[in-house]
């Protein structure tokens, strides 16, 4: 689970809630596979790929058709265990935007358009065809930025509970504000089941502790004003000429099922699935319902 | 020694503090009758008068959102001092820079109230405590990089004379900087700065030439960011160049100031939810390692939750007869190896006008002539 | 009738006009005494006093990077007549809403002067004179939306009192609106507005009951601009809401009534480079059209070019003995067909305390109370 400098080998395991939901989700894996087993976890390879002159870290894992994943502003999509599952079948390639992860993060990146350049120029830096391009919350907004933009390398969209339009009047909360509202609620608002936003911090090492502090300070200075959001962005979204599923947890708090419905809506043709007892992380609440609409939609 | 009197000019008549979870960003102004608050900035404003009339400076700061202090445009308060009283100085301590939208405006005003006090203003800028950026709607990543910047575009104001200027910053662009009026003192008003653990930054105060501030902290750590400053400063007396506020409490009898001591303490149990006291970005990734550790909850958490014995030994409070607050004047002094600017809180909360006047003129005459002589020149124990 | 008494503030001892290329925004402070200033200050403050304590209201505005306006912050002026005033309403007229970059912080402001003088703030907003977006850098176009949407903020951060709010408008953001303290009067201080010839905006200002008021215009315009507003007021008397603001000198003789209106006159004068009389975007196109066919030079030159003679029977400037100055208010009264407020810019230029103390106690003591029932009857409404 650590993402450390060192080679993987030698890790403590996190004793922490995710670890046993890891392990429980594993486990239905397993059963529905039919051999009793947790299967093998995925090789995960991690490299740098340079684009205008910063280090951007992209970790790969599994063979076949291009999967683009972005993570969520708190980048726990990497450690989710839905993308070792996608990447039995396809090529899992999550690039982590500047400030996230490992990637640099030069003073002038000052927005989500300048993030949405950086990855198209690592679609281009990386030489993929016919991608299925996967945005979560805060990487959703960045996928459409890019779609909205040049889809040349881009075969087909999904957004999952993402951030990035304004729907609503000036006085309207379209999404909720995460860092003034006590963490509590906030907690309520991601989550039907709470534990799963539990982590055991202290346990960490200082390494992945960096990682998670550097992550949210980059998305206050990326996304504190216009909160969240592009006052244009929902106006450009009928540029996206590509399939696109738009898939949201249905007791989503952060951003509702109206939010989500207003986003497919914008974008020609898009389908919107809304999942059941799940709220802003359908890939962990619900995986397999999850993981059913993800699948048919990228075959 | 310059003494200084202050109060952040509380509205303290809130419900029961069990009630609400904060009295910063969200206590309703329903709560706020605009008549007591009428009634308390004319009685706040009155103290400071008295402080001139007593041979004290004025200490004024700016909060927003809060009970905890009405002066929510503290120029205004400037403006009204420095019409009002003659002798002594004003320091604004501070303008909140890094939240304000123009620093220019802030170069303005300075000078004006400068020109009416006829060169009595002291100006202070602040990064902005972590709860006012949600009132300023203001990023809390780079306020420090926005309070520098801030700074040398009121600078270049203050002082360029020659016509309009040109400033494209990383944060604010004015293309014809030609300030009127302009400030009354050369090169311009003193600057101060607050701080309290970023030594970096205090290196940096040093080094300009500012005048560095600490309120209400443990003197062990006063003393180390004091050192740090004397450090770097290329004066012959940096202490000249440093000031601390402690609650101050000068009573006829130990009764008299316990009690006095204990109405002060409301300022420092003031309640507020931890995300407005830690907002992503506000402190460095180290500081944040360890909040998600557990082993940091934001600033200034340890003093909070202290006795009034313990708050007295550190220098947090002093407060006693006149005897007494010289001694612990002294001791302080001493510990932290010396500094000029006592900034003193004088009245907070509760503290009514007939005990807040009462300890005022006990301390401008039976203390302060005992303590001039402090923090003059270079202490011995630095 | 409501009389005001106001000053801009003015630090007159400046080089020749011919050898600087103007007052506002680009001649060097260098040329302004901090301890001159100092004094003017304070004298300003006094005679504010002294308008208080003769019966008048004080009203107040802000220029910046100019010498015509050494109150750069009118709220500063504010706190400080909030404070040692007492019966006078105070007047800011107007925060420079569309270039200053904060509402919130306007909305503030205000509160706490509203509560240091219990209840006797005038607010006033303001679009800014063309050259105020070069001080701010601002942007020269959209100054009304501006404007209108810093109105929209600074009430709704006045009225709301159940905690935090939200707005994310076109031009500022705001996620947690909840001021402390809250204005003295409810549900907050009377608005006002200024402005010169865009119709359509007075009679937003109508329609939202805020008070209108037009500056030194030729009468015949005022009028044109005071009936719009009545046409599109709802009150019973829109007279209530409506102010004018001429030069205006009370003296002994006539004779020194027309030294003292000569020096008020300097405002008038006051050199202003072109291109910051008229930033790109600032009037409309078609204005604009105008200027490119050299038919439009800005804003209020015709006015400036004129003799006092014109200027006194345009009713931009009022001046002579008591009994000629009631003739002229109440000549005035008629021919705009009634206005509440009578905004006296009585102190301009070079004139000394001493002959703007006389101005100023002449016009109390002998003028005033021979005008006061003026201008707040309901007017006769014209048959549609």
């Amino acid at each position: 689970m650590a993402r450390t400098k060192s080679k993987p080998a030698k890790r403590k395991p996190a004793k922490s809630a995710t670890k046993k939901v890891v392990k429980t989700a594993a486990r239905k894996v397993a059963a529905k596979s039919g051999n009793g087993k947790a299967p093998a976890p995925v090789k995960k390879t991690a490299s740098f790929v340079t684009l205008f002159g910063m280090k951007i870290e992209v970790e790969r894992r599994g063979k076949g058709r291009p999967i683009v994943v972005i993570p969520g502003e708190e980048g726990l999509e990497a450690d989710m265990p839905f993308l070792d599952e996608l990447a039995r079948k396809n090529e899992v390639i999550i690039p982590w935007m500047p400030g996230f992860g490992r990637s640099e993060r030069p003073e002038w990146v000052a927005s989500m358009d300048d993030v949405s350049y950086i990855f198209l120029d690592l679609l281009d830096a990386l030489k993929l065809k016919d991608v299925t391009l996967v945005g979560f919350s805060l990487g959703g907004w960045i996928a459409a930025e890019m779609a909205i933009k040049n889809t040349t390398r881009i075969k087909k969209l999904v957004l999952v509970d993402a951030y990035g339009i304004k729907v609503g009047g000036k006085r309207d909360r379209d999404i909720a504000d995460v860092w003034y509202l006590p963490a509590e609620k906030v907690l309520n608002l991601k989550y039907v089941d709470t534990r799963h936003g539990v982590f055991d911090y202290p346990s960490m090492p200082d390494s992945k502790l960096e990682i998670v502090a550097r992550q949210r300070e980059t998305t206050a200075r990326l996304c504190w004003e216009p909160y969240m959001h592009h006052p244009s962005l929902l106006r450009r979204l009928h540029r996206i000429g590509v399939p696109t599923l738009v898939i949201w947890g249905e007791k989503d708090g952060i951003v509702t099922t109206d939010y989500g419905r207003a986003y497919a809506k914008a974008i020609p043709g898009a389908r919107f699935v809304s999942i059941p007892n799940a709220a802003h992380f359908p890939q962990v609440e619900a995986p397999d319902r999850f993981m059913k609409e993800l699948t048919r939609f990228a075959r | 020694m310059d003494a200084w009197h202050f109060t952040e000019m509380p509205y303290p008549y809130l419900p029961p503090q069990d009630s609400y979870t904060s009295d910063r960003v969200n206590m309703p102004n329903s709560v706020c009758d605009p008549k007591i608050a009428a009634d308390l900035y004319n009685r706040y404003l009155d103290e400071h008068m008295l402080a001139d009339d007593l041979g004290l400076n004025m200490m004024l700061n700016e909060h927003h959102q809060t009970p905890t202090c009405l002066d929510t445009a503290a120029p205004l308060a400037a403006a009204i001092l420095a019409r009002q009283t003659s002798k002594g100085r004003i320091c604004i301590l501070g303008n909140p820079i890094a939240n304000r939208s123009n620093p220019i405006r802030i170069a303005e005003e300075m000078a004006m109230i400068d020109c009416i006090s006829r060169g009595r203003l002291d100006c202070g800028f602040v990064r902005g405590v972590p709860y006012e950026v949600f009132g300023a709607n203001s990023n809390p990543t780079q306020t420090l990089e926005r309070l520098w910047e801030g700074i040398e575009l009121v600078q270049l104001a203050w002082t360029s004379h020659d016509g309009p200027l040109n400033f494209e910053g990383r944060f604010w662009h004015r293309r014809a900087i030609n300030i009127w009026p302009r400030p009354y003192q050369q090169p311009h008003p003193p600057i101060w700065i607050t701080g309290s653990s970023d030594k970096a930054n205090i290196r940096k105060v040093a080094r300009e030439g500012y005048t560095f501030a600490m309120f209400l902290q443990p003197h062990e750590k006063v003393r180390e960011m004091f050192d740090a400053f004397r450090e770097a400063s290329p004066d012959d007396n940096p202490n000249a160049n440093l000031a601390y506020m402690p609650l101050v409490f000068t009573g006829d009898s130990e009764e008299e100031a316990a009690k006095g001591a204990e109405a002060l303490t409301w300022y420092i149990k003031s309640k507020s939810e931890p995300q407005f006291r830690n907002p992503p970005g506000y402190v460095p990734v180290s500081f944040n390692v360890n909040a998600l550790k557990g082993t940091y909850s934001g600033r200034t958490d340890a003093v909070r939750r202290q006795g009034l014995d313990y708050l007295k030994e550190q220098g947090v409070v002093i407060a006693g007869t006149p005897d007494q607050v010289i001694a612990q004047i002294r001791r302080f002094h001493e510990l932290v190896g010396g500094f000029r600017h006592l900034l003193m809180m004088q009245q907070a909360g509760f503290l009514d006008h007939a005990a807040t006047t009462k300890s005022m003129t006990l301390f401008a005459k039976e203390v302060y002539p005992a303590i001039r002589d402090l923090g003059a020149t270079q202490s011995e124990a630095a | 009738m409501d009389a005001w008494h106001f000053t801009e503030m003015p630090y007159p001892h400046l080089p020749d006009n011919s050898t600087i290329p103007g007052i506002r925004v680009n001649l060097p402070n260098k040329h302004l005494d901090p301890k001159v200033a100092a004094d003017l200050y304070n004298r300003y403050l006094d005679e504010h006093l002294l308008a208080d304590e003769l019966g008048l209201n004080c009203m107040l505005n802000e220029h910046h990077q100019t010498a015509t306006c050494l109150d750069v912050a009118a709220p500063l002026s504010a706190a400080i007549l909030a404070r040692q005033t007492r019966n006078a309403r105070i007047c800011i007229l107007g925060n420079p809403i569309a270039n200053r970059a904060n509402p919130i912080r306007i909305a503030e402001e205000m509160a706490m002067i509203d509560c240091i003088s219990r209840g006797r703030l005038d607010c006033g907003f303001v679009r800014g004179v063309p050259y105020e977006v070069f001080g701010a850098n601002s942007n020269p176009t959209m100054t009304l939306e501006r404007l209108w949407e810093g109105i929209e903020l600074v009430q709704l951060a006045w009225t709301s009192h159940d905690g935090p709010v939200n707005f994310e408008g076109r031009f500022w953001h705001k996620r947690t609106i909840n001021i402390w303290p809250r204005p003295y009067q409810q549900p907050h201080p009377p608005i006002w507005i200024t402005g010169s010839s865009d119709k359509e905006n007075i009679k937003k200002t109508a329609r939202h009951g805020f008070t209108f008021a037009m500056f030194l215009q030729p009468h015949e315009k005022v009028k044109e601009m005071f009936d719009a507003f009545r046409e599109s007021s709802p009150d019973e008397n829109p007279n209530l809401k409506l102010a004018y603001m001429p030069l205006v000198y009370t003296a002994d003789t006539e004779a020194e009534a027309e030294e003292g209106a000569k020096q008020l006159s300097w405002y008038l004068h006051a050199k202003t480079e072109a291109q910051f009389r008229n930033p790109p975007g600032y009037v409309p196109v078609s204005f604009n059209v105008n200027a490119l066919k050299g038919k439009y030079s800005g804003r209020t030159d015709a006015v400036r070019s004129q003799g006092m003679d014109y200027l006194r029977e345009q009713g931009v400037l009022i001046y002579g003995t008591p009994d000629q100055v009631v003739q002229q208010i109440e000549r005035l009264q008629n021919l705009l067909g009634g206005f509440r407020h009578l905004l006296m810019m009585q102190q301009a230029g070079f004139l000394s305390h001493e002959r703007t103390v006389r101005s100023m106690t002449l016009f109390a003591k002998e003028v005033y109370p021979r005008v006061k029932h003026l201008g707040i009857d309901v007017p006769e409404r014209k048959v549609a």
